[in-house]
């Protein structure tokens, strides 16, 4: 390995993050930003099925045939996502119904897949378990940035606690009704990748 | 009848997965480049759409659901927590079956949908459509509907995009936003105008 294990984890954060560089995963990163607290939830669960996956997957890599190495990855993850659903559903209805079928897709989000396919399958367990992680952080990154600008200047609020005091309680802030509608995700996903791509002009596309 | 217009109709417009629910992205953004190669997907999106959904919610009612298995003599049978891995399943397996099926037999629409069809079963938007019949519980007639409007709605939608992104080929944007940036924000825009369709809330 030339990489070492924080080397490892971090380069999924800034330097090959999932959703800015490789363009997996979004679905989920757009529709659940509207709040901090289900944005959080969200990137729990998906760094505990991708970290997860890749250790199951790769702890058994000699033993899948080729041809159906598809449907075996889409069972490891869709059994874990299963799990995590019942756990929230048991302890967490309230968030459950907020993050309605959003957790059901984790197992169609392509990092989950992507990882396991790309790291898992050709890697020793004990790196994979960290690159999931690493991934799983990186998708966090992004959808916690995005959910904080939105939930702060569209609802003034930061996790539902109240920060900006809004004009509708007497306060100062004018609600920005924009950032709370999904497709303002877009515009700050943009900018973000904006940005990543202006610090590290490694990530540019080609014309 | 009215009905289901109704449901086709708002699963198009006012419902529109990658619009809206920000459904099946990742094939969306990718295959997005040319109008050809767009709607080959959109079209293929339509076909296992329209196929799955129904399926779905036959396995449902007549498998998972509570009481449903009254017919095997185990009426207090709850399986509903098996409903992520078989719906996945039974999708994996009718893009599968449907790949071979035009492989042998309608080799130029085979051809022209080939290459999407092993990508489409881990489409959200094909997976999300299922997940959403779920919810809403709609009955078998009006899931039919749904996979109708929710498949032509992600048609319509990629082919949109695919043309402005064929036009933005000759625009000089800031190198950063080259390339995947600027297409997030043309989605976001075609997001906001369809968004008009239902009345803006803002």
């Amino acid at each position: 390995m030339a990489e070492t294990k924080s080397e490892l984890l971090l380069r999924s954060i800034f330097k090959r993050n999932p959703i800015g560089l490789l363009v997996l995963g979004i679905c989920s990163a757009l529709a659940v930003t509207g709040q901090m607290t289900t944005a959080f939830v969200m990137s729990i669960c998906v760094t505990l099925v991708v970290a997860f996956s890749s250790l199951t997957i790769s702890i058994v890599r000699f033993q899948i045939p080729g041809s159906v190495r598809i449907g075996i990855q889409i069972t490891v993850i869709a059994t874990l996502v299963i799990l995590i659903d019942q756990i929230l559903k048991a302890f967490y209805f309230e968030l459950s119904k907020q993050l309605s079928i959003y957790v059901g897709l984790i197992i169609t989000n392509c990092i989950v897949m992507g990882r396991a396919e790309g790291y898992a399958m050709s890697n020793p367990p004990i790196p994979s378990f960290i690159d999931g992680i690493g991934n799983g952080l990186g998708y966090g990154f992004i959808l916690m940035s995005v959910a904080f600008v939105r939930e702060l200047l569209g609802a003034g609020t930061l996790f539902g606690i109240q920060i900006l005091p809004l004009t509708t309680d007497g306060g100062w802030y004018v609600r920005n009704g924009m950032l709370a509608l999904p497709a303002s995700a877009f515009f700050l996903i943009a900018l973000l990748i904006w940005i990543l791509r202006t610090i590290d002009p490694e990530q540019q596309e080609k014309n | 009848m009215v009905h289901y217009l109704d449901i086709i109709f708002r699963s198009i417009f006012l419902e529109n997965l990658p619009l809206s629910f920000f459904l099946g992205m990742c094939t969306f953004l990718a295959i997005s480049k040319q109008v050809k190669a767009a709607a080959g997907l959109g079209a293929a999106v339509l076909v296992i759409m329209v196929i799955t959904v129904p399926i779905n919610n036959l396995i449902l009612n007549y498998l998972l659901k509570p009481g449903a298995l009254g017919w095997a003599g185990q009426p207090d049978l709850d399986l509903t927590f098996l409903g992520l891995l078989t719906y996945i399943a039974i999708i994996a397996g009718v893009v599968q079956i449907l790949e071979m099926v035009l492989d042998r037999f309608v080799p130029a629409l085979y051809n022209t949908l080939g290459i999407f069809l092993p990508l489409l079963t881990v489409n959200c938007a094909i997976f999300g459509g299922s997940l959403f019949m779920v919810e809403r519980d709609y009955t078998f007639g009006e899931s039919v509907a749904y996979g109708i409007g929710a498949g032509g709605g992600f048609f319509l939608a990629v082919i949109c995009l695919a043309g402005i992104r064929e036009r933005l080929e000759y625009a000089t944007p800031p190198a950063g936003l080259r390339g995947l940036g600027l297409t997030f924000i043309t989605t976001g825009l075609i997001a906001m105008a369809f968004m008009g369709l239902a009345g803006m809330e803002l």
